[in-house]
């Protein structure tokens, strides 16, 4: 029994870990510039297929590098070419505009790719069980949880010691204000939206490893994601942090006692905040509320 | 401007919607005359009708209330499984099951609708969304009851029975057109009265201006909340056509990929305008299943259709129309 807990706590922290790497993307994308990425699950797919194709010539450890910056390159991209100009439109559009971008990305990777599920090879020296015992934590998924575990820290470090960072914090609470002062406020939303879709491409290179790869990989992940963000709280990056960890593990408990509802509990948890407390946990007033 | 486009008519405007409606209404009633010689199929034009109803549904909120559900398909969704799983396991009256299915996404719209419409923009939008997908995972993962992955097969459509009359719509495809249009014409002639009462005006009101709204002593909350109800409650009727006319009810009707098309629908054809979310239904529905059955990437070409729509015809086919003459 025991041994049944832990390893859904493990299944849970690691779900949790994804859903915080996607929400934190989707949480950034949404809190600077007002856009829903729909197409986000989809990014996440093409940093999977991406380090797929660029294993063979620079190994693993080389297309976890490279991929994730490859699809950020493609962000910025599409951001420059597309999103941009919608900015400053009724959201709707906006929303709109993303659908299709997953429409087409889904469908490109399935046509380049195939339809079926590829795998993704780890080095041999993450794939082995730790211990006998508690064979479930293989070494990759220590390894998983390090890599989103800097990744996070790296995030928040950004956002707080660098000086891009301080105007994304401060373009959040008024972009106005920071456009009068001089910054060049579209150079900093294509930068924001870069670095949201290099953490949906480096969990998609990472989630390969473990589940493999197939052209709507990112789509379960991104109803949670927005879960996370409403029930942690939009504007507040630390909510959508704890929000993803919350619903993860929430899923994973109920797995081990009502396996059904594994899925159903993290609505529950979103009907109980939006019932309690409709700003979120960590929600500010007012704030596009 | 739009207050006064939507509130001071000029006689000359009222005698032009007239006009549409009746160009509509006589397009829709000669379906079957004239279809076949465009190539179409019965089938295909109750579809139109079914997304139609849908995205003017959806319209009621997005167009005339200013509020942006993006989670429409569950309650769409709702009213075919309301529908289907009446015809299945209770009885064998299609009017029972269709009003099954109105009840169904209407009154779930209406409970979620009280968390969901104190939320504005984008995040009404989110919560829309995140609370549409409950019903598709109850959907998938209650096997037993509504058939999970595989959709919900096994019940079929039944004839009506008024007095000693029989209408045989089970294996008649024109007589089951009919049917929806009656359907589709109740529902949106409802539409249009309250839109035209002042209660709809008031909606109008909170679309141009939610503050003044609120200091006209408007309860904006609850208009809203009002507003996405009846919204899901046509949103359902939609659903339980859509049960009806395929004999059939899957998971994707309650799918957030199906609401994102809703959406478009309405856009592509005017969210201003009262039938734009009709044309834009057709067009969409025509082009989804010509290009579907000549390539297998159909999603690549609705999704450029996406971009395109929002980029360069974010006013929609009645929209530019109507600039077009008011220039």
């Amino acid at each position: 029994m025991l041994q049944l807990v832990l390893f859904n706590v493990t299944n849970g922290l690691i779900i949790g870990a994804f859903y915080v790497l996607m929400a934190l993307g989707v949480a950034m994308i949404l809190n600077l510039s007002n856009v829903i990425n729909f197409a986000h699950g989809n990014f996440l797919a093409l940093g999977g297929y991406f380090a797929f194709t660029l294993l063979p010539y620079f190994g693993f450890w080389g297309a976890l590098i490279a991929a994730p910056l490859i699809v950020a390159a493609l962000g910025i991209i599409i951001e420059r070419l597309f999103v941009r100009r919608v900015y400053n439109r009724d959201p709707v559009y906006s929303l709109l505009l993303t659908f299709g971008f997953s429409f087409i990305i889904q469908d490109v990777c399935r046509y380049i790719w195939g339809a079926s599920g590829l795998p993704l090879t780890v080095p041999a020296s993450l794939s082995q069980g730790l211990s006998r015992d508690l064979f479930f934590i293989t070494g990759y998924r220590v390894f998983m949880m390090a890599v989103v575990l800097i990744a996070i820290v790296g995030l928040f470090a950004f956002l707080r010691y660098t000086r891009t960072g301080v105007r994304i914090r401060a373009g959040t609470l008024d972009l106005d204000t920071v456009a009068a002062l001089g910054i060049n406020v579209r150079l900093l939303r294509s930068l924001n939206f870069a670095v949201g879709i290099y953490l949906a491409g480096l969990a998609g290179v990472l989630a390969s490893g473990q589940i493999g790869l197939n052209p709507n990989m990112g789509d379960d992940l991104l109803l949670p994601a927005f879960i996370a963000i409403i029930v942690g709280g939009v504007g507040s990056l630390t909510g959508t942090l704890l929000g993803g960890l919350l619903i993860g593990v929430a899923s994973a408990l109920t797995t081990v006692f009502f396996p059904s509802a594994s899925e159903a509990v993290i609505y529950v948890i979103m009907a109980l905040v939006l019932l309690v407390r409709p700003r979120g946990l960590f929600g500010e007033e007012g704030l596009l509320t | 401007m739009s207050v006064a486009i939507a509130g001071v008519a000029s006689r000359r405007r009222g005698e032009r919607d007239w006009l549409t409606t009746a160009v509509i209404a006589l397009a829709l009633l000669t379906v079957p005359l004239w279809l076949p010689w465009v190539g179409g199929y019965t089938a295909l034009a109750s579809h139109v009708l079914v997304m139609g109803l849908v995205a003017m549904a959806l319209n009621f909120l997005l167009g005339f209330t200013g509020v942006m559900s993006f989670g429409h398909a569950a309650y769409f969704g709702l009213g075919a499984y309301g529908t289907g799983l009446t015809l299945r396991y209770v009885s064998d009256s299609t009017m029972l099951a269709l009003l099954a299915g109105i009840l169904l996404g209407g009154i779930a719209g209406t409970v979620l609708g009280a968390l969901i419409a104190r939320r504005r923009g984008v995040y009404f939008a989110m919560v829309t969304i995140a609370f549409g997908q409950i019903f598709y995972y109850i959907a998938y993962s209650w096997n037993d009851f509504t058939g999970g992955y595989d959709g919900l097969r096994g019940f079929s459509r039944q004839p009506l029975q008024i007095g000693p009359l029989v209408i045989d719509i089970q294996n008649n495809g024109t007589l089951f057109y009919y049917f929806v249009l009656t359907v589709f014409a109740v529902s949106v002639a409802l539409m249009a009265f309250i839109l035209a009462s002042p209660f709809g005006r008031t909606l109008l009101a909170i679309r141009e201006n939610q503050r003044r709204a609120r200091f006209l002593g408007i309860p904006v909350d609850r208009h809203i909340w009002l507003s996405f109800s009846i919204s899901c409650f046509f949103a359902g009727t939609a659903g339980a056509l859509y049960a009806l006319l395929n004999n059939f009810a899957d998971p994707t009707a309650l799918h957030y990929s199906l609401s994102g098309e809703i959406v478009i629908m309405v856009v592509m054809g005017g969210m201003r305008a009262f039938w734009g979310p009709l044309v834009g239904a057709a067009v969409f529905v025509v082009l989804q299943d010509y290009v579907s059955s000549m390539t297998v990437n159909w999603m690549s070409f609705i999704g450029l259709m996406f971009v395109a729509v929002v980029l360069f015809f974010p006013r929609g086919l009645l929209g530019i129309l109507r600039r077009r003459r008011e220039a």
